[in-house]
């Protein structure tokens, strides 16, 4: 796979349909992956990578590249593409100037869930069907994909890209029966005390890194609220903990009914938050009230929560369904 | 630093009869800007607000704060006491200390701690508000009326008699509503044709008034002064030019068995007619659900015959745009569907009919040519039941679709239906069942006396139980008298229900495209039930006849002129003022997601792309959104929208809100 991408990207390249390559590059250590634009054939030669710990979502980067001067090779799973459709559908990234190869995606490693595990000295991976094989200074560790799989890929909503102009790898199907839901319902059967208690446990664990902000592609304000000193909430100490805990709650609903859920939240927090679950929470209230609804399917029209139709539901579902 | 004024006011004994209105002004003079703090008894007066304005040049007040009642009622009072003053009106806060505190308490120190509160509020708000000015926008000097019955058509014909062009968008083939059903009109007794049809003629001869026949309101944008509505043309398959109105088609169409709605079906039509004789415009309609021709190209009789050459099969439905300065509504009313009133054996019998359908009996144009006969076997009835507040008055949770209102109209129609029969054919036996007789209204209960005593019908109080339909074709009545305490038994030979009345089903999708209230029956909203009541709280649309409420011919007329009063009185001026309170973008924070257009009701955001300075020496181009003033109607709706809080509403903006919701919390 890495070296079709890489054969692919020297020749559009070469031939001078792109001026720029995003992509993944290798870190210290081999599951220290970070995005990284490669403007050479050499540059690629020397550090692109593409391996089981590329998970991270290369869309919102598009927002600023593609602003740039000539056109961009993108490499996107299925699951990134859903984000770049989103940026399309708000004007954010100027798709003229991106050149989208899909890549085919089987499920990205938990470099801490294999860590968990007592391997240590990780120099690499590589995979098959249903085992990573875990390359360490030591020996090589098989272990099954579904124990080390992130979170979001035991749930993986669709290995069908939403856009791209070429593919590299198979074309998967869009997943129905995810199950990504399950822990929302279980939330939603908790009472409201149980409810409270377990999001107080693990929103105080934040650090208010702003990491999830950072690296989430629904949040890409030029200016968040959250950094505008006229909000009135800006580099605001916390006053209570749980005004801290405020915080992703506000982002919860700003990304409400933009959320494409890729998961990147989860997977960037320090602190191992749930943090996706507001995020599907919102997702899964949208579907059961207004219809079915995946952010990202479409890069044009209207989103449930920015459209009224006049069968909409009344603000007192809120009550119905809270007395539940 | 601002210098607030604040002003109590005591409204009688509404607000100082459960606040402490001295401990409020007292109160809010230690609050951070307030340089000057009173209480008087009527604020609303000349003398109270004389005192503000004498405050405000005294104390050099750059901001005033009256807790008061609701803004709804005195802000804009307010705010010209403060603008003659030389005050910018817009920094007037109203704290609702009434409607808001002193009403909906009993406890006077709960009420005057919560009005502290509120006033403390009114006073944050002002500390942020800003000097605002008002636009303006021209006003289209044309009304459009959606309706044809008598509402519509008494609105149109005095529009226009005030010199303004109006339009009348109907959706059947003719105007005339209701009423051209109606045979005599209670009190007076005179036909409703020899009334109504000279003032359809006026409108169709008035050079000022435009009559969209079989025609329907699309959609609606724009506001106040400034409407924008698309009107589709059903296609009538007649060129309306053309035809002349003679008849002949509808003679020649071999398609005769159409039910013919005009008598609510009780006879038939051809598949190409004209309502009735007396129709504006007088132009053949062909019925596409019936029309061979149009069904399967077999026919074409029509286009044969008809010397004029109005026929043209393949007409289409036609969309027209225009613009208004005002709207009216006038959609009226329909009967409600029986159906679900088996008690009463309305689908079981022909001889069980509505009041309409006794109407059209009893009408000369009708299918009997107005002699009363029964429609199951032309027989002369003798004994008539009349059934009133059939799904009128009903509880609210009725399962057959009855009304929780009286329908206002049956008791005084029934009488007329009563004594009219009464006097054509003294050998027939009239019974009335009544729950209770309301004939309020000049002449109204001296008639239902008349029907009453010297027509000599049986008004019996009680409700009728059941209708059962017998083998000998005669219809035995069971119903309760409540004065006589017995059960009775009538062998009748016509039953009448007066059924109750709904708004047409119509009128809930275009109250949606007008954004216009109604309440849960379906009747548009008036702004105030008193103070405005032909006047929806949406600007611009007014309210006309059975639309609003329940209504009989009188009073749908004099609302039809009230509403067209108000109407004239809007496209008098040549210039509204706008409200300054509109949303804005602030370009620097904007992410051109497109979220607040898509929510905008009005239509007033737009895109553009900005060259912006950015740092380093380096510029970006950025797709910002701006809002055009004059559309925008100042909701909020892209204000919450906005992820980034570029959008802000002035006069309204989150800062604002935020101090506000702050100060109660302090």
């Amino acid at each position: 796979m890495q070296s079709r991408m890489i054969e692919r990207a020297k020749q559009l390249l070469a031939d001078g349909t792109v001026n720029r390559v995003i992509g993944w590059k290798k870190g210290e250590f081999a599951y220290d992956i970070t995005p990284a634009v490669f403007e050479s054939a050499e540059e690629i030669d020397k550090d692109f990578v593409y391996d089981d710990f590329c998970g991270h979502n290369l869309s919102k980067y598009l927002i600023k590249e593609s602003r740039k001067e000539g056109k961009l090779l993108a490499f996107l799973k299925p699951c990134d593409t859903y984000s770049f459709n989103q940026l399309i559908k708000e004007h954010r990234i100027i798709r003229e100037n991106v050149y989208i190869i899909g890549i085919a995606c089987d499920g990205k490693a938990d470099a801490e869930k294999i860590k968990a595990k007592g391997i240590s000295g990780i120099t690499g991976i590589s995979s098959d069907d249903d085992t990573f094989t875990v390359k360490t200074i030591y020996d090589d560790e098989k272990i099954s994909k579904s124990e080390v799989l992130e979170e979001r890929c035991t749930v993986c909503k669709s290995r069908k890209h939403a856009v791209y102009d070429e593919l590299i790898g198979d074309e998967g199907e869009v997943n129905e029966n995810s199950g990504r839901f399950d822990m929302v319902t279980k939330l939603e059967n908790m009472t409201a005390d149980e409810r409270y208690t377990f999001w107080r446990n693990e929103l105080s664990k934040c650090i208010r890194c702003n990491a999830c902000r950072n690296v989430c592609p629904a949040c890409s304000c030029e200016n968040c609220v959250f950094d505008n000193p006229n909000s009135g909430i800006a580099q605001k100490s916390a006053a209570t903990s749980f005004e801290e805990n405020m915080f992703h709650i506000i982002r919860a609903f700003h990304v409400a009914g933009r959320c494409t859920d890729c998961g990147e939240c989860s997977r960037v927090c320090p602190q191992n938050i749930p943090l996706h679950l507001l995020n599907r929470k919102f997702i899964k209230d949208i579907n059961e009230l207004y219809g079915e609804y995946q952010a990202g399917v479409e890069d044009e029209g209207r989103t449930p929560l920015t459209s009224y139709t006049k069968d909409d539901c009344e603000p007192s579902i809120v009550n119905e369904r809270g007395c539940k | 630093m601002q210098r607030i004024g604040v002003f109590v006011c005591h409204c009688g004994t509404n607000i100082a009869g459960t606040v402490d209105v001295k401990a409020v002004a007292e109160a809010l003079k230690n609050e951070q800007g307030v340089v000057f703090s009173t209480e008087y008894q009527y604020m609303c007066s000349e003398a109270g607000q004389s005192l503000i304005k004498n405050a405000i040049k005294e104390h050099n007040l750059t901001g005033v704060v009256v807790c008061s009642c609701s803004p709804r009622m005195h802000e804009a009072t307010f705010r010209k006491t403060a603008q003659s003053a030389g005050l910018n009106p817009y920094m007037v806060e109203i704290a609702n200390i009434r409607e808001q505190c002193s009403w909906i308490h009993k406890d006077m120190e709960k009420a005057t701690e919560k009005a502290i509160i509120l006033g403390r509020a009114a006073i944050a708000k002002v500390h942020l508000n800003a000097p605002l000015i008002a636009g303006e926008s021209p006003v289209v000097k044309r009304a459009l009326v959606i309706g044809g019955g008598i509402a519509g058509i008494q609105t149109a014909l005095d529009i226009a008699d005030a010199g303004f062009e109006v339009d009348i968008v109907e959706k059947k083939p003719t105007i005339g509503g209701k009423m051209t059903q109606l045979d005599k009109t209670f009190p007076t007794l005179d036909c409703a044709a020899c009334i109504l049809t000279p003032k359809m003629v006026d409108c169709a001869q008035n050079e000022k008034i435009k009559i969209y026949s079989y025609s329907e309101v699309e959609s609606v944008s724009g506001f106040v002064g400034n409407f924008s509505v698309k009107i589709k043309k059903k296609a009538r398959f007649v060129d309306e030019n053309k035809c002349t109105g003679c008849g002949l088609c509808t003679e020649k169409c071999p398609m005769k068995k159409v039910p013919n709605e005009f008598n609510l079906g009780m006879n038939n039509r051809s598949a190409i007619y004209i309502p009735f004789a007396q129709a504006v415009p007088k132009v053949a309609t062909i019925d596409p659900d019936h029309c061979n021709m149009l069904k399967n190209g077999k026919c074409g009789l029509c286009a044969k015959i008809c010397t004029a050459g109005a026929i043209d099969y393949k007409q289409q439905d036609e969309i027209v745009e225009e613009k208004y300065g005002a709207i009216v509504v006038a959609t009226g009313y329909n009967p409600i569907s029986l159906e679900k009133y088996d008690e009463f054996a309305y689908s079981q019998s022909k001889d069980v009919i509505t009041s309409l359908e006794f109407e059209r009996l009893t009408n000369a144009a009708g299918p009997t040519s107005g002699k009363l006969l029964r429609p199951s076997d032309g027989e002369h009835p003798h004994t008539i039941v009349f059934v009133q507040c059939v799904g009128s008055r009903c509880s609210a949770d009725d399962s057959k679709g009855g009304k929780s209102y009286c329908s206002k109209i049956c008791c005084m129609y029934t009488a007329k239906h009563a004594m009219l029969t009464r006097e054509k054919y003294p050998d027939t036996d009239v019974y009335v069942f009544y729950i209770d007789v309301r004939t309020p209204g000049k002449s109204f209960d001296e008639f239902y006396r008349r029907a009453a005593e010297q027509y000599g019908v049986h008004y019996i109080k009680g409700m009728v139980g059941k209708v059962i339909p017998q083998a000998d074709g005669k219809l035995l009545v069971q119903g309760s008298d409540l004065i006589a305490n017995e059960q009775l038994k009538i062998n009748a030979d016509l039953v009448v229900l007066a059924a109750a009345i709904e708004p047409d089903k119509s009128a809930r999708p275009l109250a949606t495209m007008l954004t216009a209230s109604m309440d849960t029956n379906d009747f548009f909203t008036e702004a105030h039930p008193k103070l405005r009541p032909v006047e929806s709280p949406t600007a611009g649309i007014f309210l006309s006849g059975a639309c609003q409420g329940p209504k009989d011919i009188p009073e749908t007329v004099s609302q039809a002129s009230a509403a067209a009063a108000k109407a004239i009185g809007l496209l008098c001026k040549d210039k509204l003022t706008c409200n300054p309170c509109v949303a804005h973008s602030d370009e620097m924070m904007c992410n051109g997601c497109s979220q607040c257009a898509n929510v905008c009701p009005y239509g007033a955001i737009s895109y553009e792309e900005k060259e912006f300075r950015m740092p380093n020496r380096t510029t970006a181009i950025r797709r910002v959104a701006s809002v055009n003033p004059a559309v925008c109607q100042g909701c909020g709706a892209c204000t919450v929208t906005c992820p980034s809080g570029a959008m802000d509403l002035k006069g309204f903006s989150n800062r604002q809100i935020m101090a506000e919701v702050d100060a109660i919390c302090r």
